[in-house]
C-alpha cells in the first residue's frame, strides 16, 4: 500500500447521504482529515470515519451535492482537521472552516492546531477568578462574569442578544482594585456566527468596526446560506483560533458564538442523514458530550497568562427553557442570563429575566478583595427580595391588591421598582453604581424583609444614621 | 499474552482477528500508543480464529486496521494502594497529576510515577492469613510529620488469597509495587504481594457479611440531618435541573460529613469545577481532625470533554477504590456527580454496540446496571473482622428537569433517600435548594433513637412537626391564592409565619457563610427546639389574644430568621439568650385576657 499525504482518484465506491466509500489503496488512519475534489474542482472537507481490510468509509462534512463516483478525487492529510494559525488572523474575516474570505492574503502560518482541540487537564486549569465589569447591572451585580468562564445568553427570536452581546463585549473591563492589576495580556474577540443570516453578520462586523475593535477581531461566518454541515465545523474552527490567540499569544479572548441553535439543529441533521437512533426531540443522544466538547474549551491555565471566555447565544426554540438546547446548554455552562420577552416589550432594556438567570463563578470572583465585601450580600438579597415580589404578583393577580397585607403591597411596588430602576439602564453602569441602585432599592423594603443582610448592613446602606 | 490485528475500526470501536483466546471484559492495549479499551464481544470464525469487538476508552485518531492489540490477561482492573489519598485521577485510575507538559491530556498509557512509601510489617515470618487481612501499615507523609494515626493506611491481601508469610520487607520505604511480603498456601504455592494490588472495577469487593446501615453519616446540613438523614452505608440521590444546586451540595457534604475518606467522581461534569475543588479543599480544614480536608479524599475526574466509554467505567472505579478503602476498616463516602451522565455513556456505547433501545433510548439493562452500583453501598464487616462502610451520594440531572424520566425514576427504586432539589427555591436564591415537600428518608426511623441519645429527645416529633408544618404552609399558601392571607384565621397565618421561620431560620443555610456551612448536632438540636418552643409560644399568645400582625412584627423574629448564620459553633450559649429573649417577647403581650 502506499503511504498518505497522495491522493486518490477513481477509487469511489458508492457515496451515501453524507458518506463516500471508497477503496482502501492508501495506508490512512482513522479520523484523518482528507479533501474530496469533484469534477467541479470544488473542494469539500471531509474524514475518515471508518476503516475495514478493503474500504475507507469518508464522511464528508460539506455539501456532497456534484459529487460523482468517477472523476472524483480523495487528497489525504494525514492528520487530523487542522487549522493554520499566525499572529495575522486579528482583522481578518474567515469562512466556517477557516478559509480567508475578506480578499486579503492567505495567513502566515505560526502553529497547525487540530480543531477539536484537547482536553484540557482539570488539574493544570487555573480557577477563574478576575472580575469582569460589562457595565450591566443584572450581570455585574448578580450574575458577574469571571474571565476563564462560559456564559451564555438564553434568549428568543427577536429578543436583543446581539446588541447585548456586542455592549458587553466592546466594555468589558477588569476592575481596577488592589490584588488584581490589569494584566498587561492584550485583549481579543474572537465572533463566530452560525447559520446567521447576513444582516446579522454586518451588525457585528460594523458594531466591531464602529468601535475600533475590528482590528482586535477575527470574524468566522457561516451564513444562514452555507451548507449545514459546516456549521458543524464553525465553532470548532473559531475555538481553534481563539485557543491560539489564548494559549499561544497569552490573550484574554472573548468568544462571541451565536447562535447555537443553528448549530443543534444542524447536529440534528446530520445525525439523521447518518441513519442514526434520534433522542429526544430528534437531537442525538450525544448532543451533551458534543456541546461539551465545545464549551469547555472555555478556561485558562496555571502559569500561563491567557484566558478563554466564552459568550455563546442561543435562541430558545418557542421560548422554552426545558427545550434540548438551553437544557444541555445549561448542564454544561457556568450559567445562563436569559432574557424574558415580557420585560421586553415592557420597554426594559436589557431584557434579562433575573431569576431564571444565573452565574456559577461569580461567588469566586466577587467580595471583598475581589469586588465589594457587601457584593454577595447585596445579590442575595435582591433575589430573595425580588423573588418574592414575583410571588406576591402572582398572587395579586389573582385576588387583586386589597387582599394582600401591607408588607405584601410594598413587595409588589419594590417589584415594579427593581424592574425599571434597577434592570432597566439607558448607559452602561460602572459596579459602584448599580451597588447604589441596588441598596437604593432596598431601602424601601421593612427591615424584617431584609433577612439576608447582617445588622451592620442594615446600618450602613438601609439605615444611616439611625441607631 | 494474547495479541490480534485490527481489521475493522470506527469511532471508539473495533474489531479484531484473534488467533489466541480472549475473555469478554479483558482490558486490551491498542496501537503503539497503548490505547486503553475492553473485549465487549466474541465470535467465532470458521477458520477457528476468533473475531473480537473492543470498546475504547480513549480518542482512536490515527489507528487503521493491521495494527495490533494485545490483551491484558484480566477485566478492567485499578491498582489500590498507598497512592491514591489525596490525589486527583481520571475515569481509569491513572493519575492527571504533571507539570506543564499535561496542560492538555493525550491519549495512551503515561508512565506512573514510581512512588515510594514507609513500609511497616504488621506480621512476622510463620504467621497465617487470610485474604483481606493486613500484613504491613503505610504512614503517609502527613502522618510521619504529625504523628495522626488516621492517616495510616493497610496494605492487605488480596481477597481472593490466603497463606503462610513465608517472607516479609524489613520496616522501610518501597515502591509499592515492589515484592514486600511472599505467602505460600497449603499446596504450596507461592504469591509475592506487594503495598498495592489490581482490582478488577466491575466486581465488589467481597466481605465477611453485610451489617443493618447506621448510625448517621453527619453532614452539616440541617435539612438532611434533621429532616432527611441518610446511614452511614444507605445511598442517596439528588435530582434537580441544572443551576439547582447538585454540585454544591455534593461538594459541601463532601467538605464537613463526618467519613474518614470521601471519593469525589466528577462524572461527565465540568472542568472547572474540578479545578475548584483542587483549589478549595487543600486549603480547608477537617472539623474533627484539624488536617487539610484533602487528604482523606480521592478526586477522580471524567469530565464531559473526556472520551464517553471512560465516563461509563469511572462509576466503577470509584466505588472500587471506596470499597478498598472500606475493607480497611473505614467509613468511607462516594459523591457521584452526576449519575446521568453515566448512564447518557450506557447509552452511547449500547447505540454503538447496536443493541435495542430501550425507555428513553437507555438499554434495557440500565436498571439492572444502575441497581448494581447501588448495592455497592453497605455497612459491612470487613474479611478481617473490622467495621466499615460505603455510603452513596448520586446526582442525578434530568432532561427538562422532568422528574419522571428513566434515570431517574430508576435510581428511586434502589435508593432509600430521594433529596429532590426544587427550581424555584434555586430561583430565589434559597440554598440547599431541597424541596422538603417532595424528598424522603427511609433512614430517617432508624435514626431517630441515634439522636434521642445525644440531646435531643424531642427530634423526632419536632421533625414530624417540621415536615407538618411546611404541608400546611402548601395547602394554606393554595387558600390563600382565593381568600386573600388576610382572610385567613390567625392560627392558620401563624402556621405560614412558621413556615417562613422553618424555612429562613433551619433550612437555609448557604454553603459559602463562614459560621454556618457546618453545623453540629447541637447547634442543630439548639435551632430545632427553639423553633419548636416558638410555635408552642406563639400558638399560646394567639390564643390569649396578642394579634398575628403584633407576632409578625417582632424585632426578634429577624435574630430567629438568622440565628444559623450569626451563632456559631463556639458561641452556643447565645441560643440560651435568644431563647430566653423569646419566651420574654411572647408572653409580654399577655395577659390580655378578657
Ligand atoms: N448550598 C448552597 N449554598 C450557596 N449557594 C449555592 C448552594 N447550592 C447552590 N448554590 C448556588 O447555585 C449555583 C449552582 O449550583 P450547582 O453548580 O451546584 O448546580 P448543579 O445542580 O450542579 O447544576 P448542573 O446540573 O448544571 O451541574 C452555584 O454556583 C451556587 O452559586
Ligand atoms: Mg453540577
Amino acid at each position: 500500500m502506499i503511504t498518505a499525504n497522495l491522493s486518490l482518484t477513481d477509487a469511489i465506491t458508492r457515496i451515501d447521504g453524507p458518506l463516500l466509500f471508497a477503496h482502501r489503496r492508501v495506508d490512512v488512519g482513522l479520523n484523518e482529515a482528507v479533501e474530496v475534489i469533484g469534477s467541479d474542482g470544488h473542494a469539500r472537507l471531509g474524514r475518515i470515519a471508518a476503516l475495514d481490510d478493503e474500504l475507507m468509509t469518508v464522511e464528508i462534512l460539506e455539501s456532497t451535492s456534484g459529487l460523482s463516483l468517477t472523476g472524483t478525487r480523495i487528497r489525504f492529510f494525514a492528520e487530523p482537521i487542522s487549522f493554520s494559525l499566525g499572529p495575522g488572523i486579528l482583522g481578518r474575516i474567515f469562512d466556517g472552516v477557516g478559509r480567508v474570505i475578506d480578499g486579503g492574503p492567505p495567513i502566515a502560518t505560526h502553529a497547525r492546531m487540530p480543531v477539536d482541540g484537547a482536553v484540557l487537564n482539570p488539574m493544570r486549569r487555573k480557577k477563574p477568578e478576575d472580575f469582569i465589569e460589562t457595565g450591566i447591572s443584572t450581570i455585574d451585580v448578580l450574575n458577574s462574569l469571571v474571565r476563564g468562564q462560559k456564559l451564555p445568553i438564553f434568549s428568543g427570536g427577536g429578543l436583543p442578544h446581539n446588541r447585548l452581546a456586542i455592549e458587553i463585549a466592546l466594555h468589558a473591563r477588569l476592575r481596577q482594585s488592589k490584588e488584581h492589576q490589569e494584566s498587561a495580556s492584550p485583549f481579543a474577540i474572537v465572533f463566530a456566527g452560525i447559520g446567521v443570516p447576513f444582516e446579522t453578520a454586518e451588525f457585528f462586523r460594523r458594531s466591531l468596526e464602529e468601535s475600533g475593535a475590528l482590528g482586535r477581531t477575527a470574524l468566522f461566518l457561516n451564513l444562514a446560506s452555507d451548507s449545514s454541515t459546516q456549521r458543524l465545523l464553525a465553532p470548532r474552527f473559531a475555538l481553534t483560533a481563539a485557543e491560539y490567540l489564548a494559549f499561544v499569544e497569552g490573550r484574554h479572548v472573548l468568544v462571541i458564538i451565536t447562535d447555537f441553535t443553528n448549530y443543534c439543529e444542524a447536529l440534528r441533521e446530520v445525525s439523521a442523514s447518518h441513519g442514526e437512533i434520534p433522542g429526544r426531540k430528534g437531537y442525538p443522544g450525544y448532543m451533551y458530550s458534543d456541546l461539551a466538547t465545545l464549551y469547555e474549551r472555555a478556561g485558562s491555565l496555571q502559569g500561563k497568562p491567557g484566558t478563554l471566555t466564552q459568550l455563546p447565544i442561543l435562541t430558545m426554540p418557542s421560548d422554552d427553557i426545558s427545550h434540548p438546547i438551553p437544557d444541555l446548554t445549561g448542564y454544561i455552562t457556568e450559567g445562563q442570563i436569559t432574557l424574558n420577552r415580557s420585560l421586553d416589550r415592557d420597554g426594559i432594556y436589557p431584557p434579562v429575566g433575573v431569576l431564571p438567570s444565573l452565574s456559577r463563578l461569580m461567588k469566586d470572583g466577587i467580595g471583598r478583595g475581589f469586588t465589594h465585601p457587601d457584593h454577595p450580600a447585596l445579590a442575595n438579597q435582591l433575589y430573595a427580595s425580588y423573588a418574592r415580589a414575583i410571588q406576591v404578583r402572582l398572587l395579586a393577580n389573582v385576588v387583586g391588591s386589597d387582599g394582600l397585607t401591607p408588607d405584601d403591597r410594598l413587595m409588589l411596588t419594590f417589584g415594579q421598582q427593581f424592574e425599571r430602576r434597577f434592570i432597566h439602564q439607558n448607559k452602561a453602569r460602572t459596579l459602584d453604581e448599580s451597588m447604589a441602585e441596588g441598596w437604593s432599592l432596598l431601602r424601601q423594603l421593612p427591615i424584617n424583609e431584609l433577612s439576608r443582610l447582617n445588622d451592620e448592613q442594615i446600618a450602613t446602606y438601609i439605615q444611616p444614621g439611625a441607631e | 499474552m494474547s495479541t490480534a490485528t485490527i481489521h475493522w475500526i470506527s469511532g471508539p470501536v473495533l474489531r479484531a482477528i484473534a488467533s489466541d483466546s480472549f475473555h469478554i471484559h479483558e482490558a486490551v492495549q491498542v496501537g503503539n500508543k497503548g490505547l486503553l479499551g475492553e473485549v465487549v464481544r466474541l465470535k467465532a470464525l470458521a477458520d477457528g480464529r476468533q473475531e473480537i469487538t473492543v470498546q475504547l476508552f480513549e480518542d482512536t485518531t490515527g489507528l487503521r486496521p493491521g495494527d495490533l492489540l494485545q490483551g491484558q490477561g484480566a477485566a478492567l482492573s485499578v491498582r489500590l494502594g498507598p497512592g491514591l489519598l489525596g490525589q486527583i485521577f481520571d475515569g481509569l485510575l491513572r493519575p492527571l497529576s504533571g507539570g506543564e507538559e499535561r496542560n492538555f491530556l493525550a491519549p495512551g498509557i503515561y508512565p506512573f510515577p514510581d512512588q515510594h512509601f514507609p513500609f511497616y510489617p504488621l506480621v512476622a515470618k510463620g504467621a497465617v492469613l487470610k485474604g483481606g487481612e493486613p500484613f504491613a501499615a503505610v504512614r503517609l507523609a502527613a502522618a510521619e510529620s504529625t504523628g495522626n494515626d488516621n492517616l495510616t493506611q493497610l496494605c492487605l491481601v488480596p481477597p481472593h488469597l490466603q497463606g503462610t508469610v513465608i517472607a516479609i520487607a524489613e520496616a522501610g520505604r518501597y515502591s509499592d509495587r515492589e515484592s514486600v511480603c511472599t505467602l505460600e498456601e497449603s499446596n504450596g504455592q507461592t504469591h509475592t504481594l506487594a503495598m498495592s494490588h489490581n482490582w478488577p472495577v466491575r466486581t465488589p469487593r467481597p466481605v465477611a457479611e453485610r451489617l443493618t446501615i447506621g448510625p448517621p453519616l453527619l453532614t452539616g446540613q440541617r435539612i438532611l440531618d434533621c429532616l432527611f438523614p441518610v446511614a452511614r452505608g444507605g445511598k442517596a440521590t439528588v435530582p434537580g435541573g441544572f443551576g439547582t444546586g447538585k454540585t454544591v451540595l455534593l461538594e459541601t457534604i463532601a467538605k464537613w460529613c463526618n467519613a474518614d475518606v470521601i471519593i469525589y467522581l466528577g462524572c461527565g461534569e465540568r472542568g472547572n469545577e474540578m479545578a475548584g475543588v483542587l483549589d478549595e479543599f487543600p486549603h480547608l480544614e477537617d472539623p474533627r481532625t484539624g488536617r487539610p480536608l484533602m487528604e482523606r479524599m480521592v478526586v477522580i475526574a471524567n469530565t464531559s470533554n473526556m472520551p464517553v466509554a471512560a465516563r461509563e467505567a469511572s462509576i466503577y472505579t470509584g466505588v472500587t477504590v471506596a470499597e478498598y478503602f472500606r475493607d480497611q476498616g473505614l467509613h468511607v463516602a462516594l459523591m457521584a456527580d452526576s449519575t446521568s451522565r453515566w448512564a447518557e455513556a450506557l447509552r452511547e456505547v449500547s447505540g454503538r454496540l447496536g443493541e435495542l433501545p430501550g425507555e428513553g433510548g437507555y438499554p434495557a439493562y440500565l436498571s439492572t446496571r444502575l441497581a448494581d452500583f447501588y448495592e455497592r453501598a453497605a455497612r459491612v464487616q470487613t474479611l478481617s473482622g473490622k467495621g466499615g462502610s460505603v455510603t452513596l451520594i448520586g446526582a442525578v440531572s434530568p432532561p427538562s428537569s422532568d422528574f419522571s424520566e428513566p434515570v431517574t425514576t430508576h435510581t428511586k427504586r434502589y435508593v432509600r433517600n430521594f433529596w429532590a432539589l426544587d427550581r424555584k427555591r434555586a430561583h430565589a436564591r434559597f440554598y440547599p435548594a431541597i424541596d422538603p415537600l417532595t424528598s424522603y428518608s427511609e433512614d430517617a426511623t432508624l435514626l431517630a433513637s441515634w439522636w434521642h441519645a445525644r440531646g435531643n429527645p424531642n427530634w423526632a416529633e419536632q421533625r414530624r412537626r417540621f415536615l407538618t408544618i411546611l404541608e400546611e404552609q402548601s395547602r394554606l399558601e393554595r387558600m390563600a391564592m382565593i381568600l386573600g392571607k388576610d382572610a385567613l384565621p390567625p392560627q392558620q397565618q401563624l402556621v405560614l409565619l412558621a413556615a417562613t421561620l422553618i424555612n429562613e431560620g433551619f433550612l437555609r443555610q448557604s454553603a459559602f457563610a463562614a459560621k454556618d456551612r457546618f453545623a453540629s448536632p447541637q447547634k442543630q438540636n439548639r435551632m430545632m427546639t427553639i423553633l419548636d418552643r416558638f410555635v408552642d409560644l406563639a400558638q399560646q399568645a394567639i390564643a390569649d389574644g396578642m394579634s398575628i400582625e403584633q407576632i409578625r412584627n417582632l424585632p426578634l423574629l429577624r435574630r430567629i430568621q438568622r440565628m444559623g448564620e450569626e451563632i456559631g459553633e463556639e458561641e452556643l450559649e447565645l441560643f440560651t439568650q435568644l431563647e430566653e429573649a423569646m419566651e420574654k417577647a411572647l408572653h409580654q403581650a399577655q395577659p390580655r385576657l378578657p
